[in-house]
């Protein structure tokens, strides 16, 4: 195999606050002893924005804003070029997470149309025989704890079909009524999302109801922006006709990566938002639609 | 369970003596050398590897290499350690009884079998997966990098675009051997360092919980897949364990989740994120509940949350029987994980108890009727699943609690089906003190609900188990065998009859037990019904011998011998015969003569007796000859020999086919030939005399129809010295006998070089016999005469004077 290289973070979760230092060594191993032209180590932090499909044609002009905003970055030189003894050779390094002028830190983040994503870079450039060696490795940023105390914004909610909107023929809807509450609807990213739900009474029956966690992303700017929510997650919490007048927890962890605080900024923003969905046998599917906001304590 | 920990407290002392113990260090053979002991650590599988190397000053010694370090005793010493530190540890934590499940509960593993045994189908299943499972084939070692990208990306497409496969019809047996396959999948999966596709198999798996096609089919196919659950749970558990290792061995079985190292609450973390984020309800929640175990790295308190929300998280499981079985492996684990959360337990069956009404809703209702399935049949279903969370609620509760329970029960319509649970989970003690309560209760239920017999089958059961209130007991049998008598169902009655009759030989005389016998009879002959329950009239037969010791008494009931005529097919019936023989054997006292008790034994001896055949093995036919040895051992008419003999005399007629009972038989009368003398004290009067040569008569008529030899020879033997004895001289008959010997031993000696000796000895002590006993001159020319004559061939001779 010859020489390998490896980066290992000194977290086993990889997760570092902004204003810490990440530290961890860089590994090398050979049978022989390595020539090489230095060993340099990289670390990145970026934000990709993507206009979707749909909206390419019309946001061309904005070409501009969909650049990556790099939000920090920064070299060192771990080994100036010369030879590595055989063997396995740990080079510990440290990089201290600063703010570079008004660039903030944004909270890693893996979505469709935004993408926050911080990496560490070892190179080691050889001579023009033997190719370059690359490691990359991501390490997970979070943004520091909110000041203030989270105030709990409860949400109670009933669902009939007179509370529906965008019906098309109200007579031929079975008669249903659904009522129940989110804990809060400010939420703890670490928290899970609670609450209840009670099937009080529904002439068809039940099928499935389901919580469904949706990204909102917007990419633009001043000039006009795309808005675009997808799904993440789908969460089911009912299965089959369930008992009437039974509450039913509401439960959903937030994935980790794919949701980050909410987020607005000038040129995108992330929200969330959850849907809860019931599924009737007769296949008619009612939601109800709940914005979040998610913060980290 | 209280003595061992101390045994394992000598053992550990044992064990740690023998540690300090290191061959490698010193040996006085050893020349002088230095070692250089490189790596020595002690691997989580026990390999230790260590290379030396010794250079020696003057001379190799090929010895001194195979002494220094790579000894394997003192590996073992050296590995033998983390062994020692774990017993010492698992000793403190039985000490810790609150949180272990004791002996007394009943595990799981019992019921399984049960289950599986229990509901079957005939009709076809079918698995739904969304993967393949065959696919799973390693690649070749070698195969160049692309390829074995190449095939594991296709592998992760078939994964994950559900290369959906529905396998129809399948017979049970299929159903189980794929399974079977699944479960080796899962474990090929997992040793192939494929975790995502284990989970795949785990989760896929659980999926099939939530179809109810072929409902009489589902609390199987539970069993078999939380199988699969508990290998996954078992696998997640035990590697995130190994990842604790570090230089100071293995985690103590009561670690704290302080020291666990950040790797493995990682990795701990990222199952139960992934877990959280499965899309089903069903799938998602058994395979949470499968590795709850796990929640021991992360947190103190992270079982005792997660138990009641996986409790509610059950609510929203639509299909009741899905729910409760859910709801039972819930218990399951929480028993085995964590026993001292009982809040969950109870909130379990309470949370049941308002899904009660499902049952009887239209959902449940219409499938039903598509897939033909009757109510009550459809109600016995839910048992294996309340019966085992009552069981765990139940166990080492207090009074008060099952009170409560029962109240709760009772407030519900047509709750056969809970009362049935209750009385096959609580402690029988508790059912029995309110056994009137309980027949009232089954008298009221809902002719249409739960099968009633399956009601008075599980009191049964607990009244054979504990004793009611002394007053009621009567009643108890009345009420009970008034509802009994009018099952129409051979099947159902004789379930029910056979659990009863150990509560009527327990508390009631030979009167009731006589006449449940007759009901029983009664039932079982038309249509010759007996023949399907077979199994349950033999434990009839059982339950009536532990309880009768007094054969006189048992046989006087008039309907226990017709009893015995429904076993007609022979195998059963002589397994009967069996037992009752080796119950007369073991309780039977005093010897008895007793005409009641011989005449039925002779019968079953002679029903024994009469089932060998050409095909018998020899060791059946020992065992049987054994029982009805036993049998005429304990037989005996006191003073009136001669009725004594007359008995030994059918008998021989009866039991001509046994050669042991011949053997048996000519001792017995030889020995009443022997007692005979005693009481004459040696002088015989003319009718003694007629009355022993009888018996010599009938021995020496006997001995000639065995087939062994030495049998016969030491027979002969004895009966000769008994004949001289009793001076039953006249007849000749010990000159035919002691002909017979000669012949005999004579023939024996040129073919047995070995048995010679015992030839040898015979004669000898036969000469001894008769030279004491008979100081007849006939005797003595006989003797030489005959002796000369059969002088063994060869010159060599057996007899020296």
């Amino acid at each position: 195999m010859g020489t390998a290289l490896d980066i290992k973070i000194k977290r086993a979760n990889k997760v570092y606050l902004c204003g810490e230092v990440l530290s961890g060594v860089v590994v090398i191993t050979s049978k022989d002893a390595v020539q090489h032209q230095g060993v340099s180590l990289t670390m990145e932090g970026s934000v990709n924005l993507q206009l979707s499909a749909k909206s390419v044609g019309v946001f061309e002009a904005f070409y501009n804003s969909v650049k990556p905003i790099q939000v920090i970055n920064s070299t060192i030189e771990m080994v100036k070029p010369g030879k590595l003894p055989s063997g396995k050779t740990e080079i510990p390094f440290e990089f201290p997470l600063h703010m570079k002028g008004n660039k903030v830190l944004y909270e890693t983040y893996h979505g469709v149309f935004v993408n926050i994503q911080y990496t560490l870079r070892c190179d080691m450039r050889r001579s023009l025989l033997a190719k370059d060696l690359t490691k990359t490795c991501e390490f997970i940023v979070h943004s520091p704890p909110q000041k203030g105390k989270l105030m709990p914004s409860p949400v109670d909610f009933t669902i009939t079909p007179e509370t529906l909107q965008n019906v098309k023929e109200r007579a031929s809807l079975p008669k249903f009524f659904i009522k129940g509450h989110l804990n809060s609807t400010n939420c703890i990213i670490t928290q899970p999302l609670t609450g209840e739900l009670v099937v009080e009474n529904a002439e068809a029956a039940v099928k499935s109801i389901e919580l469904q966690l949706v990204r909102v992303e917007t990419c633009g700017c001043a000039e006009g922006y795309a808005r675009d929510a997808t799904e993440i997650q789908n969460i089911q919490i009912a299965d089959g006709d369930v008992c009437r007048s039974l509450s039913i927890p509401i439960y959903m962890i937030f994935p980790r990566l794919f949701t980050c605080p909410t987020l607005e900024t000038t040129n995108f923003k992330v929200e969330f938002e959850v849907n809860i969905v019931v599924l009737l046998h007769d296949d008619h599917l009612i939601t109800e639609n709940f914005p979040l906001k998610l913060c980290r304590v | 369970r209280d003595t061992f920990p101390m045994d394992v407290a000598a053992f550990d002392s044992c064990r740690l003596e023998a540690v300090p113990v290191e061959f490698g260090d010193y040996h006085p053979l050893k020349p002088i050398t230095v070692t250089e002991s490189k790596t020595k650590k002690m691997g989580r599988k026990g390999s230790t590897s260590s290379t030396s190397s010794s250079s020696s000053s003057s001379m190799i010694d090929p010895l001194s290499s195979v002494l220094d370090g790579t000894d394997p005793l003192s590996l073992f010493a050296a590995t033998a350690d983390p062994v020692t530190t774990a017993d010492t540890t698992r000793k403190k934590r039985d000490k810790d009884d609150s949180l272990v499940v004791g002996s007394d509960f009943e595990p799981w593993s019992s019921k399984r079998g049960e289950i599986l045994a229990r509901y079957t189908t005939t009709e076809k299943l079918s698995i739904n997966l969304y993967m393949s499972s065959e696919k799973g084939k390693a690649t070749t070692p070698g195969s160049a990098v692309s390829e074995k990208v190449r095939t594991r990306l296709e592998e992760l497409d078939d994964l994950e675009e559900g290369s959906q496969k529905e396998l129809l019809n399948l017979t049970q047996q299929d159903y189980m051997n794929r399974i079977e396959d699944l479960n080796q999948s899962l474990k090929d999966a997992w040793a192939s360092d494929q975790k995502v596709k284990a989970l795949k198999i785990v989760i896929q798996c659980s999926k099939l919980l939530s179809d109810t096609t072929v409902i009489q089919f589902y609390p199987s196919k539970f069993v078999l897949i939380t199988d699969i659950l508990d290998t996954f749970g078992k696998l997640v558990y035990e590697r995130i364990l190994s990842m604790c290792l570090d230089n100071r061995g293995s985690l103590p079985d009561n670690f704290t989740p302080e020291s666990v190292n950040d790797t493995a609450k990682e990795t701990c973390l990222n199952w139960f994120f992934k877990i959280a984020s499965i899309r089903e309800l069903i799938p998602r929640f058994y395979v949470e509940a499968a590795i709850l175990k796990c929640n021991k790295f992360l947190s103190k308190t992270g079982i005792s949350e997660c138990l009641p929300r996986l409790t509610a998280m059950i609510r929203g499981i639509g299909d009741p029987l899905v729910a409760v079985y859910a709801r039972a492996y819930l218990c399951r684990v929480g028993m085995e994980v964590a026993p001292h959360l009982k809040e969950s337990l109870n909130k379990n069956f309470f949370d049941f108890l308002l899904t009660f009404k499902q049952m009887h809703g239209d959902t449940v209702q219409n499938q039903l009727v598509v897939q033909c399935v009757e109510i009550p049949s459809y109600l016995t279903l839910y048992s294996p699943a309340i019966d085992w969370i009552l069981q765990c609620i139940a166990y080492r509760a207090p009074e008060v609690l099952l009170t409560e329970m029962m109240e709760r029960c009772k407030k519900l319509g047509n709750n056969a089906l809970l009362l049935n649970s209750v009385m096959s989970a609580f402690r029988a003690e508790f059912i029995a003190a309110r056994s009137m309560d309980f027949i009232g209760m089954i008298k009221e239920c809902d002719e249409s609900g739960f099968p009633k017999h399956l009601l008075f089958r599980s009191l049964g059961l607990n009244l054979a188990m504990a004793d009611p209130p002394e007053c009621d007991r009567l009643q108890i049998l009345n009420e009970a065998w008034k509802v009994i008598t009018k099952l129409k169902n051979p099947q159902d009655y004789i379930n029910c009859a056979e659990v009863w009759v150990e509560y009527t030989c327990r508390h009631f005389t030979k009167r009731e037990v006589n006449t449940v016998l007759a009901d029983v009879i009664k039932h079982m002959t038309p249509d010759r019904a007996f023949e399907d329950a077979y199994p349950q009239l033999h434990s009839i037969i059982q339950k009536i011998i532990t309880y009768f010791h007094d054969f006189s008494v048992l046989f006087s009931a008039e309907k226990f011998l017709p009893f015995l005529d429904m076993f007609q097919k022979e195998s059963v019936r002589v397994e009967v015969c069996k037992c009752i023989m080796e119950a007369f054997i073991k309780h039977q006292q005093d010897a008895t003569k007793d005409p009641v008790i011989l005449n039925a034994l002779l019968h079953v001896c002679k029903t024994m007796h009469d089932s060998v055949n050409a095909l018998t093995l020899e060791d059946e036919k020992r065992m049987l000859a054994s029982l009805i040895n036993g049998f005429i051992k304990m037989v005996s008419f006191g003073r009136d020999f001669e009725q004594q003999l007359s008995f030994y005399v059918e008998a021989r007629s009866m039991f001509c086919n046994l050669e042991p009972v011949l053997v048996q038989l000519v001792h017995s009368v030889n020995q009443l030939a022997m007692e005979t003398r005693k009481v004459m004290k040696g002088n015989h009067s003319r009718k003694t005399a007629a009355f022993v040569r009888a018996c010599v008569a009938f021995c020496f008529i006997t001995i000639p129809s065995l087939t062994s030899i030495f049998a016969r020879l030491n027979l002969y033997l004895n009966s000769g010295q008994v004949a001289l004895a009793n001076q039953c001289l006249s007849q000749g008959k010990i000159g035919v006998c002691f002909n017979c010997i000669i012949i005999l031993s004579c023939q024996k000696t040129e073919y047995y070089y070995d048995q010679s000796r015992g030839c040898t000895r015979v004669i000898r002590k036969l000469l001894e016999s008769i030279k004491a006993g008979a100081g007849s001159e006939r005797v003595c020319c006989w003797r030489t005469e005959e002796y000369k004559r059969y002088q063994t061939p060869g010159g060599r001779s057996c007899v020296r004077e």
